[in-house]
């Protein structure tokens, strides 16, 4: 029993990480909590659907799709919105994205309705592998891998690539990046674009489990920014432990307590945490000057 | 002249400002006598929606402080008030009260852990706790499941005011007392020390500014309008049920707020009609002369007919966007730069 529930955790804490790293990706480099991280996930879900039903594409053209349309979405956002901002202080990038996230809400309940629609992935959440006494579907051993495997290759953009390191001098700091003739601008759009497309992955992994429809994200979203304050919002290895956290302690306290107010946990972390050690299990407190 | 700060600060500064104040109380008193049932139903929304903005005006505008979990607060008010009606056979007005006090007791309560945080933190700890409201109260028998609530009539005494103009009685007097309220709050010590941490809470606890009291006061304060908002705008629709308080009525109340102009009075009271005007009309664009043809030819071509309503949140997003980049003052600011260039008109 504890095995099997310890199991289903990791597959959604899976997502959640997934979720927490797009939003910590982007919260480091330009300090922005961007609360349209899960409609741009929605949307691009949306694409992939699209190009599965209407054009009967293999699934890889959509996964591409998806990932595409999310990388313009993200340049778009910063682009378009973000870089205008009369004055950039939290309050007023937190409400472009926030106007941001209505556009889109709006826009998808517009195209597509608000009735749920199926995304059928390759594969499948009914079939199971057993060993011993435990099961795990296919698509949560799916979830977990892609999932692991692209925080790995987040890792390694990060470390060894020119970008990676054009974007950690940028989270350093930007005016020094700048000195340095690294484009900080080029490279903000680029950390939107690169957090829309995990979210994406994300959006892709929820929806054959619940359904699509305009409001699949908000539930991630909440989930996602309770992994990052649990790992502490600017670490990027803390936000995916706290996301692994956040879905085992969840499937705990549904199968041991209660599963009806399994959505309570999230909340609750968060200000456990939030009260407890503000900056999160790993991240760093950050001192104001005066 | 203005020749201190007490005479800038006065509610009717002039004779014309006296004037047109007695003019707007008369026709708000002779609007139902003349108004369609439907005019009726949108100003009493209008009215509602002018406490939360206000309300939510004070956190945000006159603190500093961001809640994206207002509509968990208007939840609570709307469901006290409700049972407490209809459960316990509670007077309306004194069950109104009561959610107000449930509902800043829990501001309160939120407000707490609020005092070691700051912007996106505090913007994530109030989003979670209304997604944490809504899930708790459609999980709850007592509060009906999803299933929600019927609103029971309204009396008062031995009157009976479910009439639509009963309920406007009720919700444009309430509105025009909090408002008042407000300003006159915002004019005392209190609302100086909110407008103190507002603009750098380090320097106001210098100056002697208690944080922890003031910060959990406002949430307090802000989470009593909502509550109040809550109980009238229930007898306005009539039924509630969790769906109607989820994530983006939070966010819609934040862009009435940043609509009108943060850190005024004057300012929520014009976002909060403007946008639930857009939302209303909206909700039946295709019968609007000239756009709403137009949009319905554009909707059967590329979008769905069904979802055209949704037409009102990319506005409003586009609102909230355009305001922070073009206008940080909103609606209010606006006003003012008009003013100023016809004050000296022609010249």
């Amino acid at each position: 029993m504890l095995e099997q529930v310890l199991i289903s955790g990791l597959a959604y804490g899976s997502i959640y990480a997934l979720m927490g790293l797009a939003m910590a990706i982007v919260y480091k480099t330009s300090s922005v909590a961007n609360f349209a991280q899960g409609e741009m996930a929605t949307i691009s879900t949306y694409v992939a659907w699209v190009i599965l039903v209407s054009h009967g594409a293999p699934f890889h053209f959509a996964f591409a799709g998806a990932l595409a349309v999310a990388a313009a979405i993200g340049i778009v956002l910063e682009f378009a919105f973000v870089r205008r901002a009369k004055q950039p202080t939290v309050l007023n990038l937190m409400i472009i994205t926030l106007g941001f996230q209505m556009i889109l809400y709006g826009f998808a309940g517009w195209r597509w309705g608000a009735d749920q629609k199926r995304l059928q992935l390759p594969i499948s959440d009914r079939e199971v592998f057993r060993f011993g006494e435990n099961t795990i579907s296919h698509l949560s051993l799916a979830t977990i891998l892609i999932a692991a495997v692209l925080m790995l290759a987040v890792y390694l953009f990060f470390q060894f690539t020119r970008w990676g390191t054009a974007l950690r001098a940028t989270q350093q700091n930007r005016n020094a990046a700048r000195i340095h003739g690294v484009p900080v601008n080029r490279v903000m759009a680029g950390a939107f674009a690169l957090s829309a497309m995990v979210g994406a992955v994300a959006g892709m992994l929820v929806a054959p489990v619940t359904t699509l429809d305009p409001t699949m994200m908000w539930d991630p979203l909440l989930k996602g920014f309770a992994a990052a304050v649990l790992g502490g919002l600017t670490s990027l290895p803390g936000v995916i432990i706290g996301g692994y956290l956040l879905g085992i302690i969840e499937n705990l306290f549904g199968a041991y307590i209660s599963v009806e107010f399994k959505s309570v946990v999230a909340f609750a972390i968060i200000v456990i945490v939030l009260c407890v050690r503000p900056s999160g299990l790993m991240g760093r407190h950050y001192v104001r000057k005066v | 002249m203005k020749r201190d700060y007490f005479d800038d600060v006065r509610l009717a500064r002039t004779g014309a400002a006296r004037l047109w104040l007695a003019i707007l109380f008369v026709a708000l008193a002779v609007t139902p006598f003349l108004a369609s049932p439907f005019l009726l139903y949108t100003l009493n929304l209008m009215a509602v929606n002018v406490i939360v903005a206000i309300g939510l005006n004070i956190l945000v505008g006159y603190t500093g402080q961001i809640s994206l979990g207002h509509a968990g607060f208007v939840a609570i008010g709307a469901y006290t008030s409700v049972l407490l009606v209809s459960r316990l056979g509670v007077p309306f007005p004194i069950a109104l009260l009561a959610a107000g006090f449930l509902s800043a007791s829990i501001g309160f309560l939120l407000g707490l852990p609020a005092l070691r945080l700051e912007g996106p933190y505090l913007a994530i700890a109030t989003l979670g706790f209304g997604m944490a409201t809504t899930v708790v109260i459609g999980r709850t028998a007592l509060f009906g499941g999803h299933m929600g609530l019927v609103v029971p009539p309204v009396r008062i005494g031995p009157l009976d005011l479910s009439s639509d103009r009963g309920i406007y009685a009720i919700t444009v007097s309430t509105a025009v007392i909090l408002a008042l309220m407000a300003r006159n709050l915002m004019r005392s010590r209190t609302g100086r020390a909110f407008q103190a941490i507002r603009d750098s809470d380090i320097a106001a606890q210098m100056a002697g500014v208690d944080l922890a009291r003031y910060k959990t006061l406002s949430f307090a304060i802000s989470a009593f309008y909502a509550g109040i908002a809550g109980g009238l705008w229930a007898i306005v629709l009539g039924f509630i049920n969790p769906g109607m308080f989820n994530f983006i009525v939070s966010v819609l109340f934040l862009a009435m707020v940043v609509a009108g102009g943060l850190g005024t009075i004057a300012g929520p009271i014009a976002g909060a009609i403007l946008i639930t005007f857009l939302n209303l009309q909206a909700a039946k664009v295709q019968t609007l002369p000239l756009i709403g043809p137009l949009l319905e030819g554009f909707s059967r071509q590329f979008m769905t007919v069904g979802g055209l309503p949704n037409v009102t949140w990319i506005l409003t997003g586009l609102i909230l966007i355009l305001i922070v980049v073009l206008e940080p003052m909103g609606l209010y600011g606006l006003w003012i730069r008009t003013k100023i260039y016809w004050k000296t008109w022609p010249f």
